[in-house]
């Protein structure tokens, strides 16, 4: 009987080993995708009872952050409502989370390595969130919505030296506060009238117009093939494509150099030469850009959208046979670039030619106050040579100090930029206006696309006011 | 070396630093400062186990010092986590300990003076109760159905599980049954096709035992319990045997196919087995009585990981007040020690049963006769296979049931009845060990 007792315990063995073993599966090697099991809403339910993080300010604003709701429970509030709506987004249990909330989410709900997990645990301490400190610029802001005044459109302003987005407007808005009230998220994300959800900094294409001839003047000095002074012959009715293209107003200029034909934004003359860089070139230049990829800002990539030719919703190589190079080098044919894009386009000018990673995230900080993570300025590509930056900044500042862009010039300020008006349906003065900066000229601090949609005025008039308030605004009010 | 009693006393130990440090975690967690009240419980646990501790000294001197801290060990722990669910129902589980130690008490007091010969003598009589407990939950007006299965019954506000004391009574008829007949049972047999088969007086009584647990599972509906007392039957058959024979093969075939209809033909077992197989069918998933518990326990053991998120930290509520993972004090309470204490923790508290078994069973290798050898088997395999039926049911080894964790899990019929079953067990160990010393 003694040996039959010894093999029943072999059998308990064996049966808590399995007990043991499935414990581990679930625990260990099936936990994460039981985590991620759709019918399991442990995760969001343990989420709202960690206080998150503030999200803040450069200033030290308090864009975003948590109270407590009854029952162990936090709820998001938003204390400076939709000012920075696109930029911060929303967190709710109801309708999920958006921008820098989504993007930030491990840091906001303090989302650890488990070695500090475990340290924390031993210290008795709740968990956590961090708080997220990030670039943005409240003051110039505001002066960038009141710039706007309800039209549809968007400001995205940045540090061209470490690529710090201090503005970031998109309107319409909405209120992050509401949206957790029955039915105002669907009514708001069914309104395609006005899409106040878009966010337009990021996630609009709009046709770039003469603003893309920055990129065309890029490529056309840095590969070498024409200077500043290089002449080309500026008629009107040059056939580009086998068709004839005119100028505004059908205005012959005759034989002009590279910075007059910026600074009169002459089509005839950009579109020769980007006929003549030829895809493949205008192709390296917007790849050094940022084009045909999607951006590398710290946003949710579902929410950034890559700026390029489309055929369609489909992204086309510029060296794509559909492409008719001479139109996209004055930023027709079938470009769509978000304003994001034209604003990293001024800043590649801006800095030297160095293009750096643009970043709503200056660090993360814990709830002693210690930096746990610091964002540091990271280059994304040598788009020129800084020879190249210095005399398309030349040409550029020409451009505001007598040419389409005069209405962006600041006293004691020298602004180099570039107006763009794309004809959005021919003939009736429907356009999509733009105004790409970058400022003082010498030493910059500030690259800025303003644009804005279905207007009937011009890139000079409409969207170059817009850009050189907000620049007066972060270069200090009096610049 | 120190003495049996002298290492049961300090063996207990542990049992008081868990029940201190756990209550002291949790008040940590849950109001940020350490209360000495958290002491005071310790010691107030330690005080009733030094008690009963003198209680054996004085009754059993030679019983195994080690069943008793091990079962303690278990007992605070389950008082920690339901503590941690709700104070409410610690609270009165501590007061089941404290019913069930004077049970205890009284047990091996009355074992000690009529001997184990008086549970042999009265076996048939045991056996009627075991067998009117299991079918008191399926009389109308008393018994009480959950979650479709019938294992309650209410008595005005009193609720009881008689499958627990149902437990012990047929471990104790099978013991003594098995004793009678083990000498024709292992006897030759006729051949036919080469299997020995047993004679037919041998085959009757093992059929109907076969026709009683199916008629259970049919009357019960209860996969699980079900599957406790044939499998205990089974687990004493092979033992008395001492080999693998037909029987013994054949009666867990027939027992199978036996389930195997009957899940296809009660509804709620039929149900059981199908959120066993899909749990994460949204359809099962949301049907009342479907996959949700399932689910739902593989989720908190997923939350654990390796090391649990700590005492008090594991998500017990929905926002509505409502526990997300239901009854989390019995059924359950195996996923919120998951949950709290990780991987590690459900191995070691699986450990602290595996060595009650082992102590259990080892009691079993020493006794001295055929009865308390029998006994002792199938009191500590009983305690395995409740634990791996509860447990293997919330980690989807088999289909859910609702059986209880041995010691652990809030509920006073099983407190209760399980420190009887230890007082069974330590009177068996007494009389086996001193019989070993003098002889």
């Amino acid at each position: 009987m003694n040996k039959a007792i010894l093999r029943l315990f072999a059998l308990v063995v064996l049966l808590f080993a399995l007990l043991v073993g499935f414990t581990s599966r679930w625990t260990v090697f099936e936990a994460g995708s039981l985590r991620s099991n759709p019918l399991n809403r442990r995760q969001l339910l343990e989420q709202q009872r960690i206080p998150r993080g503030q999200i803040l300010a450069a200033d030290g604003t308090v864009l975003a952050r948590s109270v407590p709701a009854g029952g162990g429970v936090f709820r998001r509030t938003y204390p400076s409502g939709g000012l920075f709506a696109h930029a911060v987004g929303y967190s709710y249990i109801t309708i999920g989370n958006a921008s820098l909330e989504r993007s930030r989410n491990d840091e906001l709900t303090g989302q650890r390595t488990s070695v500090n997990t475990i340290l924390d645990q031993l210290r008795g301490r709740k968990r956590q969130g961090d708080d997220v400190l990030t670039t943005l610029d409240p003051k110039a802001q505001q002066v960038a919505i009141s710039q706007l005044a309800g039209r549809k459109g968007a400001v995205v302003a940045l540090d061209p030296r470490n690529g710090a987005v201090k503005v970031f407007a998109s309107v319409p808005r909405y209120d992050p506060r509401t949206l957790a009230r029955p039915g105002v998220f669907q009514t708001l994300s069914q309104d395609s009238a006005r899409s106040p959800l878009l966010d337009r900094v990021t996630q609009s294409g709009y046709p770039p117009g003469s603003a893309f001839k920055v990129v065309t003047a890029i490529a056309a000095i840095d590969s070498g093939r024409f200077t500043p002074s290089s002449t080309v012959n500026g008629d009107n009715g040059v056939k580009i494509s086998g068709v004839p293209l005119n100028n505004d107003f059908n205005q012959s200029f005759g034989p002009v150099d590279l910075t007059t034909a910026l600074t009169k934004s002459i089509n005839t003359v950009w579109a020769q030469v980007a006929v003549s860089l030829g895809k493949a070139t205008m192709a390296r230049y917007m790849e050094r850009l940022g084009f045909d990829s999607q951006l590398p800002l710290d946003l949710p990539s579902a929410e950034l959208r890559p700026s390029g030719e489309f055929k369609g919703r489909r992204l086309l190589s510029p060296t794509s046979s559909l492409v008719d190079v001479g139109r996209m080098g004055i930023g027709q044919d079938k470009l769509d670039v978000t304003p994001l894009q034209m604003a990293l386009a001024a800043a590649a000018v801006a800095n030297r030619g160095r293009l750096m990673a643009p970043h709503l995230t200056d660090r993360v900080v814990d709830r002693d106050g210690r930096t746990v993570q610091r964002v540091a300025p990271r280059t994304m590509s040598q788009v020129m040579k800084p020879a190249t930056a210095n005399a398309v900044g030349q040409m550029m500042s020409q451009v505001v100090q007598e040419g389409t862009g005069t209405a962006a010039a600041l006293s004691g300020v020298q602004v180099a930029g570039k107006t763009g008006t794309a004809e959005i349906v021919p003939g009736q003065n429907v356009n999509q206006v733009w105004f790409i900066a970058f400022a003082p000229l010498d030493h910059p601090r500030i690259a800025i696309a303003a644009t804005v949609e279905r207007s009937d005025g011009q890139g000079g008039t409409v969207a170059a006011p817009i850009a050189s308030a907000v620049i007066q605004s972060l270069l200090g009010g009096g610049g | 070396m120190l003495r049996p009693r002298n290492r049961e006393l300090l063996a207990l130990v542990p049992a008081g630093l868990l029940v201190t440090g756990g209550f002291a975690a949790i008040f940590i967690q849950s109001s940020k400062r350490l209360s000495d009240l958290s002491l005071t419980y310790g010691l107030a646990f330690l005080g009733l186990c030094v008690i009963t501790h003198l209680a054996i000294r004085f009754v059993l001197p030679d019983a195994d010092p080690y069943l008793f801290p091990l079962a303690a060990v278990l007992a605070s722990f389950g008082l920690v986590i339901v503590y941690r669910i709700s104070p409410t129902l610690a609270r009165q589980q501590a007061q089941w300990y404290v019913l069930g130690l004077v049970l205890f008490a009284g047990t091996i007091l009355f074992l000690r003076r009529h001997g184990l010969v008086v549970l042999e003598r009265y076996r048939y009589t045991i056996a009627t109760v075991g067998i009117a407990m299991l079918v008191l939950p399926r009389l109308p007006g008393i018994g009480e159905q959950v979650n479709g299965a019938y294992l309650n019954i209410k008595l005005g506000s009193i609720k009881f599980q008689p499958a627990e004391l149902a437990k012990l009574a047929i471990v104790i008829f099978l013991a003594s049954y098995l004793r009678d007949t083990r000498q024709i049972l292992a006897g030759g047999g006729r051949r036919i096709l080469g299997v020995e088969v047993p004679p037919m007086r041998i085959t009757g009584p093992m059929l109907l035992i076969w026709g009683a647990a199916m008629g259970m599972l049919l009357l019960t509906r209860e996969l699980g319990t079900s599957l406790m007392f044939f499998g205990v039957f089974v687990a004493l058959l092979y033992v008395a045997l001492g080999r693998v024979r037909f029987p013994v093969i054949g009666l867990l075939v027939i027992w199978w196919a036996g389930a195997y209809f009957i899940s296809q033909h009660v509804g709620h077992v039929h149900e059981r087995i199908q959120a066993w197989q899909h749990p994460f069918d949204p359809v099962l998933y949301n049907k009342v009585g479907g996959s949700y518990q399932l689910a739902q326990s593989l989720f908190a053991q997923a939350d654990g990981g390796l090391l649990g998120t700590g005492f008090n930290e594991s998500l017990l509520q929905l926002p509505n007040g409502h526990f997300i993972l239901p009854v989390p004090e019995s059924d359950f309470i195996y996923s919120v020690i998951t949950n709290e204490l990780g991987l590690a923790g459900a191995t070691g508290l699986l450990l602290c049963y595996l060595l009650f078994v082992a102590r259990g069973l080892k009691t079993a290798v020493l006794a001295p006769n055929s009865f308390a050898k029998l006994l002792a088997v199938g009191l500590s395999f009983i305690v395995a296979l409740q634990v791996f039926v509860i447990v293997g049911g919330v980690t989807r080894v088999i289909p859910l049931t609702g059986v209880t964790m041995p010691f652990v899990a809030y509920g006073g019929s099983s407190v209760v009845m399980n420190f009887v079953l230890l007082g069974l067990l330590l009177a068996v160990s007494d009389r086996a060990r001193r019989e070993m010393a003098s002889g």
